[in-house]
């Protein structure tokens, strides 16, 4: 295991049990994620790519081989260390947002703060900061349905990167965006990458979206088909 | 916004299910709380009965007289220390609706037995020597405005006088009295026994029934065996019970207040329990995506169980606390109401921590079963269901 890889994935298998028939997502997967890589799986619907992102999030779990996030075997880990590991490691941003419809937009960027042991003051700190990092600050008063899609999106990244978290994963966070808001969203990713350091794993369609990251990874049938190392799109 | 504060804006983003559901278990707690004090206003006599005291009664029921003879009998039985008589008179005060409640009783005798009771010496012994005397409870002197002094004309809608066949007889109040105990009613009056014996058109040498002390009360069944067994096949044989059985059977007459009390509280309560329970696991469905979020974001599946219960217990807290509040407030209103047949009607301590024990049983009855499911919800089902 290298120590400059955030993620060692070894041997991963995913296997479904649906009436009787089993069915393999992954047999044998392998790979190492770099810290502070950019990194965007592609593939058609069906790859696995959701369910590579759910495993790598903690939310999923290996048939078989291992997960270890810097030297942690997070497969091994029960479900509510999962939970904390989760809380300290890993931001998470949805295709459809995911807020709370009755918060606020800083009050849904608080949720993942109400874990840790935080003074009020400490919190609205960190809050603000998020809220900054994505040209929101004044909108952190609006409910979600006042906000544009955009807009939501990237409320949802604020609550993911709040209690800053070494990892984002992405799970087609354009596919619900036009394309301009698109890009002011992956523009905002790729910020957090470049300047900040977090290692992102992002799912998508949309090879545009996809120019966006360090590395594209190309996922069928369970495999890795080809990798293109590509340069910034911004 | 605290965890309290994200429970509570969960509470509270529907605010006509939360008005709805509020309501109902206000409405449940209000039943509880008012059908409660009524309930413990009706047997306070069982609980405030004094644990030395006994009361004989004729055998065949209660409203058959007993022969002023046995008074002397029973007084000779071993174990006895003071005996009392009285007789029911049924008053009441200008319009036979307005009843005041009367008993004929040895001035003598009566306060040895009701010890628990209090008279200002002076008033005592000022009702003792005046044949015309009356005491009042408090209550009354209250309710009525009657000081001592006064004149008042009580009327009995049993018996008449001899002088004149009216029912109308004046007394002179000689003082009021009050319970040691404040769950025991003061809402009645005492008159002469022999003054009212002598005037009234029947006589006769016979009591109503006769209450009395034990010296222990470890006593009290050797003396209630002594004294039935003293007049067994005797014209007028007794029926001896402890003041606490005799008031239950009292009550009993009336019917089980308790159970039909019970029974109404229980099935607002089942009828709520269906309701807030099936409008709580309707919500958290709602709410599957939100909560698969939340487990993404690091809430492990305990906090998620404790936030579910939680935002039902604050429901029921909500509901319920306003409940009881209201039943409080109402019973006060209308305890001046009830002065002259439920004197002791106040919603007590025992009423308020039943209630809160009941919403603490409705908070987790209701919430146990979403919020299990919460806990138990599988975060890559829920997020793929949007």
């Amino acid at each position: 295991m290298s120590l400059t890889h955030l993620f060692d994935i070894k041997n991963v298998a995913k296997r479904f049990t649906k009436a009787n028939e089993t069915i393999t997502i992954f047999d044998k997967l392998n790979m190492h994620i770099a810290a502070e890589q950019f990194i965007a799986i592609m593939g058609p619907s069906g790859s696995g790519k959701t369910t590579l992102l759910n495993m790598l999030g903690g939310v999923d779990r290996p048939s078989d081989g291992e997960i270890i996030y810097e030297g942690l075997p997070v497969h091994t880990l029960s479900e509510s260390a999962l939970a904390s590991w989760r809380a300290q490691n890993v931001g998470f941003i949805f295709q459809f947002y995911n807020l709370m419809s009755m918060l606020s937009a800083a009050q849904n960027v608080e949720l993942p703060l109400l874990l840790k042991k935080l003074s009020k003051k400490e919190r609205k700190k960190k809050i603000d900061a998020a809220l900054a990092l994505v040209n929101l600050e004044n909108r952190a008063n609006h409910k979600p349905a006042e906000l544009s899609g955009g807009q939501q999106q990237r409320v949802a990244i604020a609550r993911a990167i709040v209690s800053d978290p070494k990892l984002l994963l992405c799970d087609e966070p354009t596919g619900d965006l036009d394309r301009s808001t698109a890009t002011e969203v992956l523009e905002n990713l790729q910020l957090l990458n470049r300047e900040f350091g977090k290692t992102i794993v992002m799912v998508t369609h949309d090879p545009a979206a996809a120019e966006f990251a360090k590395l594209q990874l190309h996922l069928d049938k369970g495999e890795f088909v080809e990798g293109k190392q590509a340069g910034s799109a911004a | 916004m605290s965890l309290l504060g994200f429970i509570r804006k969960n509470l509270t983003r529907n605010k006509l299910r939360l008005c709805l559901n509020s309501f109902a278990i206000f409405i449940a707690f209000l039943l509880f709380g008012a059908l409660g004090a009524i309930k413990n206003a009706f047997e306070s006599g069982v609980e405030v009965a004094a644990a030395d005291r006994l009361v004989v009664v004729n055998k065949i029921s209660f409203t058959q007289p007993i022969p002023y003879a046995h008074i002397n009998k029973i007084r000779s039985v071993e174990g006895v220390k003071h005996v009392t008589w009285a007789n029911w008179f049924g008053g009441y005060y200008q319009d036979p609706r307005d009843q005041l409640i009367t008993f004929a009783v040895d001035p003598e005798t009566y306060f040895l037995v009701y010890d628990d009771i209090d008279v200002g010496p002076g008033e005592l012994e000022a009702w003792q020597n005046d044949r015309q005397g009356i005491v009042i409870g408090e209550g009354i002197a209250r309710a009525k405005g009657w000081q001592v002094g006064d004149r008042v004309p009580i009327s009995s809608n049993i018996f008449s006088k001899k002088e004149d066949g009216s029912s109308t007889w004046e007394f002179n109040i000689s003082g009021t009295f009050r319970p040691k105990n404040p769950q025991t009613g003061s809402n009645y009056a005492l008159i002469h026994y022999k003054y009212f014996m002598e005037t009234q058109i029947w006589g006769g040498d016979w009591v109503g029934y006769l209450p009395l002390t034990t010296k222990d009360p470890a006593l009290n069944e050797p003396v209630i065996k002594a004294i039935d067994a003293l007049f067994a096949n005797s014209a007028a044989e007794t029926k001896t019970s402890t003041e606490a059985q005799f008031n239950k059977a009292f009550l009993e007459q009336v019917g089980d207040i308790g159970f039909i009390i019970m029974s109404v509280v229980l099935s607002a309560f089942f009828t709520i329990l269906l309701i807030v329970g099936n409008s709580m696991w309707q919500s958290i469905r709602e709410r599957t995506n939100e909560i698969a979020v939340l487990k993404t974001l690091g809430f492990t599946a305990k906090k998620v169980f404790s936030l579910i219960l939680a935002e039902s217990f604050l429901l029921a807290f909500l509901g319920g606390l306003l409940g009881l509040l209201a039943a409080w407030a109402l019973v006060r209103a209308i305890t001046p109401l009830t002065q002259n047949f439920l004197p002791a009607l106040v919603m007590g301590k025992g009423v308020f921590l039943g209630g809160l024990g009941f919403i603490v049983v409705l908070g987790f009855v209701t919430g146990i079963v979403p919020a299990w499911q919460a806990m138990k919800l599988n975060t890559i089902d829920a997020l793929n269901r949007r």
